[in-house]
């Protein structure tokens, strides 16, 4: 039985990295489509969870509520653009104070810092209803987004706008050569980033039943760890993989956590492990995720001299 | 075609460090002409390039394009008009994207983006068979990263993507500096070809004087922000490099000319 309910932790660690992937495409177009560093994102998960819970809870269709929650990651990522292009603020400071500014905004949305959503309708509760099995209702929802948002954006970067915005994170002198106006770009690619963020904020609330004004915090770290852990699974072939690696990337990640969680229960460690301790242990697997490529080179470099 | 009337730039206004590169530029050229443009390290030329492309405002002063007045017009409007190939090869080109990408954004250069999905096949042929006239083997590779590429052949692409749209002026700016001295070359005899094929208006900034004689219908020599000398027809196909040298030394008041200028012949 034990093995049993290790599959079980193993599945609920797959369900938050499905939902928490959709975060990380988000990041993913901002930090490596569009080389832009957007801390917003802390803010902006915050406060896709704070609408999807108040319109929840409001009586408005889950669904709606989740896009409404989308809609307003993109009005903050579109704050954080204005900020920098028409500002010129630099952008990890534009992102910064956006950010901070959401912490207030989110207050103010859910007029306490943890908003509840006890036996409430939700995307997730509409699925129980038609009598699918409460465990998987999670992993079902995530998977359908996940996969109808990949085809979505695989099919966004391959349009004139998307390709001029993939070669503004990569060269913006040749987009404006070639008349493109890069500050469209980088804040298209903010709004739509953010959107994808708050979308999963958005979900996560009704998925765990509450919105937190701390829900957001680390998300840029916990997106980063998905992404290059994606990266050092998967191979950067075509957009497809690169997309989906973000999501295998964000699945491992939980899946670490939950093993890590799951062992610290049973055993008498000198420390006990708890869910505070995922800071650091998260931020000890983006430092690994970023130098095991260069690691993985120098070892095979090293071992080719030896081998002659 | 394109006019450039009493323009004045400077940089760092009002520092110790102020340095004044452009000084009351008068440039008037015809359809067609190639004109080279030689010059000192901070004569103004690269600053004049600039400010014709837009990457900054002028200070004084006015420049129309075929009639249309863009002193005001920003860096992305004026690519309308204007192709353009860098000094460096890594900046007229996006590294981490397809060459076949790379054209398709060229092929769209002043046109307004829309959410039209990919290239179409028609296109993907037109790329093959200009990629078959550069002659660089880039035909088989639409599908290549252009990172992947050589400088010469980075350059090569640039210069395609620069006129794939026939712009209305070309500017290059010193774009065989970064390259060997043979691939330098072959750029060079790619650029008079495109020119000639499509009978471009350019200004060519280049560093070498026997190339600035050997290229172009005309001339132009720049010295501490004006242009100071501008020969065209028989006179400037009659030049020798001791001719420039000389009169290089006679605007830099008899001191000799600059190393670079002298390294270059």
């Amino acid at each position: 039985m034990e093995i049993v309910s290790w599959l079980w932790n193993i599945q609920s660690g797959a369900t938050l990295g499905v939902i928490w992937g959709i975060m990380g495409l988000g990041l993913y177009l901002t930090y490596r489509v569009l080389n832009y560093a957007d801390l917003t994102v802390d803010g902006s998960l915050t406060l896709g969870g704070a609408i999807s819970a108040v319109y929840v809870a409001a009586g408005v269709q889950p669904i709606v509520a989740i896009l409404l929650a989308t809609f307003g990651g993109m009005m903050a990522g579109l704050v954080t653009g204005l900020l920098h292009t028409k500002l010129r603020i630099p952008d990890l400071l534009a992102g910064i104070l956006t950010q901070f500014a959401l912490y207030t905004v989110n207050l103010r949305i859910m007029g306490k810092a943890n908003f509840g959503l006890l036996n409430q309708t939700t995307i997730f509760s509409q699925l129980k209803d038609l009598g699918i099995p409460s465990k998987w209702v999670g992993l079902i929802v995530g998977l359908v987004f996940v996969v109808i948002l990949i085809i979505l954006v695989y099919c966004f970067f391959g349009t004139e706008i998307g390709c001029a915005l993939r070669a503004t994170g990569n060269n913006p002198d040749m987009v404006k050569a070639m008349g493109g106006n890069t500050k469209v770009y980088i804040m298209l690619g903010l709004i739509v980033g953010n959107g994808l963020v708050a979308m999963s904020g958005g979900m996560l609330a009704q998925y765990q039943g509450y919105a937190d004004i701390n829900m957001g915090v680390g998300t840029i770290v916990i997106g980063l760890a998905s992404i290059m852990i994606g990266e050092v699974l998967f191979s950067k072939r075509t957009y497809f993989h690169r997309l989906a690696g973000v999501i295998i990337g964000s699945v491992v990640y939980r899946i670490i956590i939950a093993i890590v969680l799951r062992i610290s229960m049973n055993s008498n460690f000198i420390v006990k492990i708890t869910a505070d301790d995922m800071k650091l242990i998260t931020a000890i697997i983006v430092i690994i995720a970023l130098v095991a490529p260069d690691m993985k080179d120098r070892f095979l470099s090293k071992f080719a001299k030896e081998g002659k | 075609m394109l006019e450039i009337s009493h323009v004045y730039k400077s940089f760092n206004i009002g520092t110790p460090v102020q340095k004044d590169a452009l000084m009351d530029v008068n440039l008037k050229l015809n359809e067609g002409d190639f004109v080279t443009i030689i010059g000192g390290n901070g004569a103004g030329k690269s600053t004049m390039l600039n400010a014709v492309a837009g990457v900054f405002e002028v200070e004084k002063g006015k420049i129309t394009i075929d009639g249309t007045d863009v002193t005001k017009f920003p860096e992305y409007k004026r690519a309308k008009y204007i192709g353009r190939v860098f000094q460096d090869p890594l900046r007229g080109t996006a590294g981490d994207m397809w060459i076949e990408e790379n054209l398709a954004m060229a092929l769209r250069r002043g046109k307004t983006r829309s959410f039209v999905w990919g290239i179409s096949n028609k296109e993907r042929e037109q790329f093959v068979e200009l990629l078959k006239h550069l002659d660089l083997g880039l035909e088989d590779r639409l599908d290549s990263k252009v990172g992947l590429l050589s400088g010469g052949q980075r350059q090569a692409l640039t210069l395609l993507m620069a006129t794939i749209k026939k712009p209305q002026l070309l500017l290059l700016d010193e774009h065989t500096a970064a390259l060997d001295p043979k691939t330098a070359k072959k750029v060079l005899e790619i650029t008079q070809r495109v020119v000639e094929e499509h009978n471009l208006t350019t200004l060519m900034v280049t560093h070498n004087m026997k190339d600035a004689i050997k290229y172009g219908n005309r001339l132009i020599m720049m010295h501490n922000g004006t242009i100071i000398y501008d020969v065209s027809g028989e006179e400037k196909k009659n030049l020798h490099v001791s001719d420039l040298l000389a009169k290089f030394e006679q605007v830099s008041g008899g001191e000799f000319a600059n190393d670079r200028m002298m390294l270059a012949n």
